[in-house]
């Protein structure tokens, strides 16, 4: 099988009669959209994969764009799994995500998990309009059941009208700089993820921060935004914690 | 640069509030993450390429005459423990005094009179590296050290750890700590460029979720 390139984009805008309608709906090889049923002014789609992947030296991309006033939600109907190519070579996929002023996103795929003898690296950077908002969540599962995982480079920044709130890089897996799996970092924890939030009145009355159980933390970030960061034995779990939190915020 | 500078800037003597802190050590021994000189050199090789990255970069761009408020934003967008925020201030406002006594110049005083809420130490430590003559690779050096001395020293005393296997723990993460040093310096010169996110952004989730558990400790023997 040859390396895929394939870069899937959504754009969603206010269509003037309390809706938000989606003009661009775009698919691309393994990437597939599809528009799911509306809850009131907000427009759902599902990212499909049309086939698990991606393998090593692919090029994958998402963008998606919220114009003014737009709300859109984006979930996918499956984890995504890093796998091995047929030839060596590190995968990339790369999130793009935009929200103009009075816009928000709601970014919540299913999990992704780096499979033994996988490499991939991950970006994810989200641009914020000064009164945009946005719920974003990113969980690592290292391996598949009884697997080491493979190696994950994971970045996530985080700009509000061009200002860095948040700028982060996990790297785990064999050939990861050392300690990533020791005390100081993951500790034997094979979930690991992050819930950013950001909302313009946070800036105004930012949330304390707090333990939610011994392996996560709820923080104010520098800024109008709180991020949970959290790990934890497995998936399930891992998950709990962040559905947790944001039932509590919403 | 002057030797002798870069030995009084890394001394664990020099007066800068740094023996208060124990990068993390103090929360992963209570939480039985570390135990004993190999666990010890696990936590610091993973603070070593995670949080001393960062900070050995900070220090490295300070020195070359990065914008400080530019890093200083930067070093906030990557700690997002707001305990480890405060920290960092906090050690940056007692080295900005410690820096000021000990290698007076104008561009030290010109900021801390424009931050006076202070900014995070490794940029601080840039600036005092300049100030005394050194250049990025020792300022980079003296915050990668740091980043895995404050841990070793802390353990022996949260441990009654042997200060020789402490010291040992050390020894072996030297050449790691050369590797770390070269890359803060290489993303430093990047920053010149490309601006701040060139700066790594290497992150330890469970130091940013003890150190906030940590904080909210009744009674502890360090301050971090």
């Amino acid at each position: 099988m040859n390396d895929v390139s394939a870069t899937a984009g959504i754009v969603a805008c206010d269509d003037g009669r309390g809706g938000t309608a989606l003009p661009v709906l775009e698919s691309d090889g393994p990437l597939a959209l599809r528009r799911t049923r509306a809850s009131g002014s907000e427009a759902h789609v599902m990212l499909v994969g049309a086939m698990s992947g991606p393998h090593g030296g692919d090029r994958l991309a998402v963008r998606a764009e919220v114009r003014r006033g737009a709300r859109l939600r984006v979930g996918s109907a499956a984890a995504t799994i890093a796998l091995p190519g047929q030839i060596k070579g590190e995968a990339r996929y790369d999130v793009r995500l935009d929200v103009a002023d009075g816009g928000e996103l709601h970014w919540l795929p299913e999990q992704l998990i780096s499979a033994g003898g996988s490499e991939l690296y991950v970006t994810t950077r989200v641009d914020l309009a000064g009164t945009a908002r946005l719920v974003l969540r990113e969980e690592q599962v290292l391996g598949r059941v009884g697997e080491q995982p493979g190696r994950l480079t994971s970045r996530l920044t985080v700009r509000i009208d061009g200002r860095v709130l948040l700028d982060q890089e996990l790297a785990c897996g064999p050939d990861a700089p050392g300690g990533w799996d020791g005390p100081a970092v993951l500790a034997g924890h094979r979930a690991v993820g992050q819930l950013v939030i950001v909302r313009p009145e946070f800036a105004v009355e930012p949330v304390a921060a707090r333990m939610m159980g011994e392996q996560a933390v709820l923080v104010p970030l520098a800024g109008p935004g709180a991020l949970v960061t959290a790990v934890a034995a497995d998936a399930l779990r891992l998950r709990q914690v962040l559905d947790g939190v944001l039932a509590e915020l919403d | 640069m002057s030797r002798s500078a870069l030995l009084v800037l890394a001394d664990g003597r020099f007066p800068a509030g740094g023996h208060a802190h124990s990068g993390g050590a103090e929360a992963a021994v209570r939480a039985g993450r570390i135990t004993g000189a190999a666990s010890l050199e696990d936590f610091a090789r993973g603070r070593l390429h995670t949080a001393g990255l960062v900070s050995a970069s900070l220090a490295a761009a300070a020195a070359l005459g990065v914008d400080p408020s530019a890093l200083d934003a930067a070093a906030d967008a990557r700690t997002p423990s707001p305990a480890l925020r405060a920290v960092a201030r906090r050690l940056g406002r007692q080295l900005m005094r410690a820096a000021r006594a000990t290698w007076p110049s104008p561009e030290l005083d010109a900021v801390a009179a424009e931050f006076p809420k202070g900014m995070h130490q490794p940029v601080v430590l840039g600036l005092l590296a300049r100030a005394a003559g050194l250049g990025a690779v020792d300022a980079a050096y003296c915050a990668a050290y740091e980043s895995v001395g404050g841990p070793a020293t802390a353990t022996v005393r949260l441990l009654s750890l042997d200060p020789f296997d402490a010291t040992a723990v050390l020894a072996r993460l030297a050449p790691e700590l050369d590797r770390v040093a070269d890359r803060a310096v290489e993303a430093a010169r990047r920053v010149l460029d490309d601006g701040v996110e060139a700066l790594p952004a290497a992150s330890a989730p469970l130091l940013e979720i003890d150190a906030e558990a940590h904080a909210a400790w009744p009674a502890r023997l360090f301050a971090s």
